[in-house]
């Protein structure tokens, strides 16, 4: 996966984008954690990727972020190698982060514009401008003081998706986000990911079929997508099987799941 | 009162010390705030011990000029700083083992080189803890140059510095150098020391890192208050530990070190206070975890 066409600066594709991978193979620990994985996104696209515990979805998000580099096959994002690009934001499982950081939401939000500003440079009134709109869009603007530590879970996802905002990332990776939250959070989260404005592409890895449905677009996942379409098509009997074998199947590990329908209102 | 405060300004070394503890105090704050969220503490200490075979090998060649040991300590500093650095990231045995073989190793190496010579035992004792009192004007200016060095390249670097220390994962993501990042803190960390040496001295180095730094953590909500509040906390320490050591003729290393751990003792028993205290903060909305 060398780069050939040069160039080590980070890129940033303004409109449109593309997120292809091809026949990507990567390990995680020694093991194949994914097999052969080709997908392709859009600006605008939102995939649900569903699949068992252990089924490489955290692996295939770090590896679209660049942050885990695959042993073979491509990850490219409109058309040159991802893990040049500063317009992917990966937000974490259970990111394991000092919540005592001395930082208030605010100041989380403000590192979104890091790769922006660039090195040696400081925040401008447009960078300033650009944090508070991203709090703005996700409804935390009254939380911007606190410190990140009194933060609720269903809060500190939000925070995240608003530190992207301000990343202006053009492509959200989010893994499992709904994992310990309540029905509340929970459809207060998705109210927030519709939110978040339809030139982006978002993935969500969930254990939770109505996030699935909600999307509108599912990959079915265990090391090599299983099957990739709408949800009526993608989670049936077949699939399911084929992706979770004897493991229990989709919502059993999720301890809050939403109802069937995910409520759309905005964000309080 | 005030005569008490003036009387020992009027030795020209006892200004000297207070500019030096001044300087130390502040870049120890800046870098251990750093080193303190990263859990980089011990790699302080470690780092500090690592100069004394390089201090050994100084004197040995060189004898016991100061401005020559500053520059082999500082030398020492910078090879200890990146090697650590290097094993830590490439090391499978886990950081602190890793960390904990050098420090001993290197600490090892620098007492075998001082038993082989008689004189030297007494020099070392300088450098293990300091002298405040005997800091030269050139001793300050050296002091002041890598002290600026140091508060330079944080201001010029403090939100990638930030966001490494909070956030490695996301710093990757955004494309951030990292690991670079990484080493410069260690090279930061060594710096201080090296600042920090003549004053405090090696072995207690690390109490003006860690101290000041814990104490704000305390009482502060956003970095850079921590930072400076820090730095507060480590300028108050030096002055008083300073003046303690002139009336009290206490080890002024010891000194400060002594009233930073008594603050930082004294904010932990108050904001505990606080923190027992009733307040109508409501419980934040949504979600478990």
């Amino acid at each position: 996966m060398k780069d050939r066409s040069g160039g080590r600066e980070p890129v940033h594709v303004a409109g449109a984008i593309t997120l292809e991978l091809n026949g990507v193979r990567a390990y995680y620990a020694g093991r194949c954690a994914l097999d052969g994985v080709s997908f392709r996104l859009e600006s605008g696209e939102r995939t649900a990727v569903v699949g068992p515990n252990g089924a490489g979805k955290s692996t295939l998000f770090k590896v679209i972020a660049g942050i885990h580099r695959p042993a073979s096959g491509s990850v490219k994002v409109s058309g040159s190698r991802s893990d040049r690009h500063v317009c992917i934001a990966y937000i974490e499982q259970n990111a394991s982060l000092n919540w005592r950081f001395p930082a208030t939401v605010e100041d989380v939000v403000t590192m979104g514009r890091t790769a922006r500003v660039g090195y040696g440079r400081f925040l401008r009134r447009r960078d300033r401008a650009i944090v508070a709109e991203a709090m703005e869009r996700v409804a935390i603007t009254d939380l911007r003081q606190r410190q990140i530590g009194e933060l609720s879970g269903g809060q500190r996802r939000r925070m995240f998706i608003s530190r992207a905002l301000a990343q202006e990332a053009e492509i959200m990776l989010l893994d499992e986000p709904y994992a310990g939250l309540d029905a509340e959070a929970g459809a207060q989260l998705t109210a927030t990911l519709d939110a978040v404005g339809e030139d982006i592409a978002v993935m969500v890895s969930t254990h939770n079929l109505a996030v699935a449905h909600h999307l509108g677009q599912v990959m079915l996942l265990n090391r090599r997508v299983i099957a990739v379409g709408p949800p009526g098509q993608v989670l049936v009997a077949e699939h399911l099987a084929a992706a979770y074998g004897d493991t229990p199947g989709p919502n059993a590990a999720d301890e809050a799941v939403p109802e069937r329908e995910v409520p759309i209102a905005a964000p309080t | 009162m005030i005569d008490l405060l003036l009387a020992p300004l009027a030795y020209p070394f006892v200004g000297r010390a207070l500019l030096a503890v001044t300087m130390v105090a502040t870049v120890c704050a800046l870098v251990g705030t750093f080193a303190v969220l990263r859990g980089m503490s011990y790699i302080g200490t470690a780092l500090a011990h690592s100069l004394v075979p390089g201090i050994a090998v100084g004197y040995l060649l060189g004898g016991a000029d100061r401005n020559r040991l500053f520059w082999w300590a500082a030398a020492t500093a910078l090879l200890a700083s990146l090697g650590m650095a290097t094993l830590v990231h490439r090391s499978r045995v886990g950081e602190d083992a890793a960390v904990g073989v050098v420090y001993a190793g290197m600490f090892a190496l620098g007492i075998a080189i001082i038993s082989t010579t008689r004189n030297f035992a007494v020099d070392l004792l300088h450098f293990l803890f300091g002298n405040l009192l005997s800091v030269t004007s050139a001793d300050l200016v050296r002091v002041g140059a890598v002290s600026l060095i140091v508060v330079v390249v944080v201001l010029l670097l403090y939100k990638e510095l930030v966001l490494v220390t909070f956030d490695r994962v996301f710093a990757d993501s955004l494309r951030l150098r990292s690991t670079a990042l990484t080493y410069l803190q260690y090279l930061l960390i060594a710096l201080a020391i090296v600042v920090a040496l003549q004053t405090i001295g090696i072995a207690l180095v690390v109490t003006l890192m860690v101290a000041p730094a814990a104490a704000a953590l305390q009482i502060t909500r956003r970095f850079h208050h921590t930072v400076l509040v820090a730095a507060g906390v480590g300028v108050v320490s030096g002055v008083v530990g300073l003046y303690l050591s002139y009336y009290f003729s206490v080890a002024s290393g010891a000194a400060v070190a002594l009233v930073c751990v008594a603050i930082f003792l004294a904010v932990a028993a108050i904001s505990r206070l606080l923190a027992r205290a009733p307040r109508g903060e409501p419980a934040a909305e949504g979600g478990v975890e």
